[in-house]
């Protein structure tokens, strides 16, 4: 038998170079080429179909519109970015929330099935109910600060999480449970030691799904009246005066669609780390 | 043939079921045994006679609907709870997210054993099965056949007196089983277990076992016990022995019985 060489770090799989990240150049090479083509695409529908600034502006004036000074003599894209800070704690805190509160249903769900029977359908049907028409009263009830929003973004992720831990825990071969039941093992040496682990990719998969979630929550949560600061607060300003300055709304989008992908790569990555040496997933995401 | 002078595993009548009714199918009808201490004995028969359904009511991970099974003098229960089984199934049902070191701790932490004495158990078992280099290793990056031998490091980790397998090579190639068995040997040699293995293959069945228990279709009932007296230790030449191939023409014919 030879000797083995060291376990392949996860997600080195490839011919990479040694030494730097693995595939890193030729990845950012590839990103910029799809967002050059999106550009190029963009003003080709736009150039062919005649389409009037005010309805599609030109990508580049998007982009200059960043750079606009404000009324108060703020560079536009400062203003944005400070807004997205303030979205994004309310994003991050509700993220949070929503995360522990879908785990706990899940652990609670899986300890007792009961339990699950009676609530799994109101589970089901909160996420039925449109977030646009609870946001308001959520903001009356709570005040206009970041905690209403912060808790419309955790509606939003408490439910991915809460049904893929439920997979996630239950995820187990009988056959491991058989192995822990011939060990003597007690209920929370299975929990702990078997489902809690046997659970994470399960959960990371939906803790990507509510990353994204919760800055579309945070902003939704912005978008009644009363809120001073956020992009939920841009976005509606800018959609008013849309036809006029259409580039004000574009560069708001792109500001908060950058947020969302932020969030996403900050689970993928925490994901990354955490699952290091295990076997990298068949049906890989991005990141 | 004389009975063993004591026994390791005494089954008694028993008998399982499932479901009621018409819907009702009976696993085993009546069936006894006895298994010395230190015997390797294994239980052959077509798919579905229930020698996995036996093999899981020793091991108390069933309960017989009728019949009692007595382990070293204890209930299969107690037994269980005495740490006296080591199992391990025809998937080797390892941790992903655990080292093979880790894994072969597993029962060890579960147990409750002192944690200055996992590593050098673990690693004592994986040198036993010729793994002990690949002790930082995940699962993932073994083969099929040595993943097993983690799974059989793992079910011996705390040293209990008996083994069941349940068709722990079944899922390997003829080159790799052929090997394992001859592993599994070398293994036993060492330990003494009393061993109750579960296999649909013949020639694995006499080169391993001291007895073969051959059940029929089902209802699974005790068809025949074949003695096996070829010496030990075992080896290729084993698989030559005129005797072997006797041995395995009278398996062959008794699980022919309709």
């Amino acid at each position: 038998m030879s000797k083995a060489s060291p376990a392949p770090a996860h997600g080195s799989a490839g011919p990479s170079p040694s030494g730097g990240p693995p595939g890193g150049r030729v990845r950012g090479v590839i990103v910029l080429a799809v967002v050059l083509a999106g550009m190029a695409l963009w003003e080709g529908v736009k150039a062919v179909w005649r389409i009037p600034d005010f309805k599609l502006p030109h990508t580049y004036a998007i982009l200059g519109e960043l750079f606009r000074r404000t009324g108060a003599g703020e560079l536009w894209v400062v203003a944005l970015g400070r807004n997205a800070l303030v979205t994004g704690r309310e994003a991050a805190v509700g993220f949070l929330a929503g995360g522990i509160a879908g785990f706990a249903i899940a652990v609670a769900f899986i300890s007792w099935p009961l339990m699950e029977q009676g609530l799994l359908p109101y589970v089901v049907a909160s996420q039925t109910v449109p977030i646009l028409a609870i946001a308001p009263m959520v903001v009356v009830w709570l005040g206009t600060g970041w905690f209403s929003k912060a808790i419309i973004a955790s509606y939003l992720t408490f439910f991915p999480v809460a049904i893929n831990a439920l997979r996630g825990l239950r995820a187990v071969e009988p056959d491991a449970l058989a192995l822990m039941r011939s060990y003597g093992a007690n209920r929370r040496q299975i929990f702990f030691k078997l489902r809690l682990p046997a659970s994470v990719p399960y959960l990371f998969t939906a803790l990507k799904i509510s990353a994204t979630a919760s800055v579309v929550g945070a902003i939704i949560g912005e978008l009644p009246v009363g809120s001073s600061a956020g992009m939920g607060v841009v976005i509606i300003n800018a959609a008013q005066y849309y036809t006029f300055r259409p580039t004000n709304l574009w560069a708001a989008i792109l500001i908060a669609a950058l947020l969302g992908i932020a969030f996403y790569f900050l689970v993928a990555g925490a994901e990354r780390v955490l699952m290091r040496g295990q076997r990298p997933p068949a049906e890989e995401g991005i990141a | 043939m004389s009975m063993p002078p004591r026994a390791m595993i005494a089954v008694d009548h028993v008998s399982q079921w499932f479901g009621d009714g018409a819907g009702r199918t009976t696993a085993l009808q009546d069936v006894t045994m006895v298994i010395a201490p230190g015997e390797f004995v294994s239980l052959i028969g077509p798919s579905g006679c229930g020698k996995s359904t036996l093999l899981r009511i020793i091991g108390d991970l069933i309960a017989p609907t009728e019949g009692r099974v007595r382990v070293n003098g204890k209930s299969p229960r107690e037994a269980r709870l005495a740490r006296d089984y080591g199992i391990v199934f025809q998937s080797p049902v390892l941790y992903d997210w655990r080292t093979v070191l880790r894994n072969v701790e597993l029962p060890l932490e579960v147990m409750g054993f002192p944690r200055q004495e996992w590593a050098e158990r673990a690693e004592r078992m994986l040198a036993l099965v010729g793994l002990e280099q690949f002790r930082a290793h995940y699962p993932w990056q073994l083969s099929g056949g040595m993943q097993q031998r983690v799974s059989i490091a793992r079910a011996l980790a705390f040293s209990p007196p008996i083994l069941l397998m349940d068709e722990p090579f079944g899922a390997l190639d003829e080159l790799t089983r052929e090997r394992m068995n001859q592993e599994l040997l070398t293994i036993w040699a060492q330990t003494h277990n009393t061993v109750v293995f579960v296999t649909h293959s013949i020639a694995e069945a006499v080169f391993l076992s001291n007895r073969v228990v051959v059940l029929s279709p089902r209802p699974g009932r005790i068809e025949k016990i074949v003695e096996v007296a070829l010496p030990h230790p075992r080896g290729s030449a084993t698989r030559q022995d005129p005797r072997f191939f006797e041995l395995v023409t009278r398996v062959r014919a008794a699980l022919r019985v309709e």
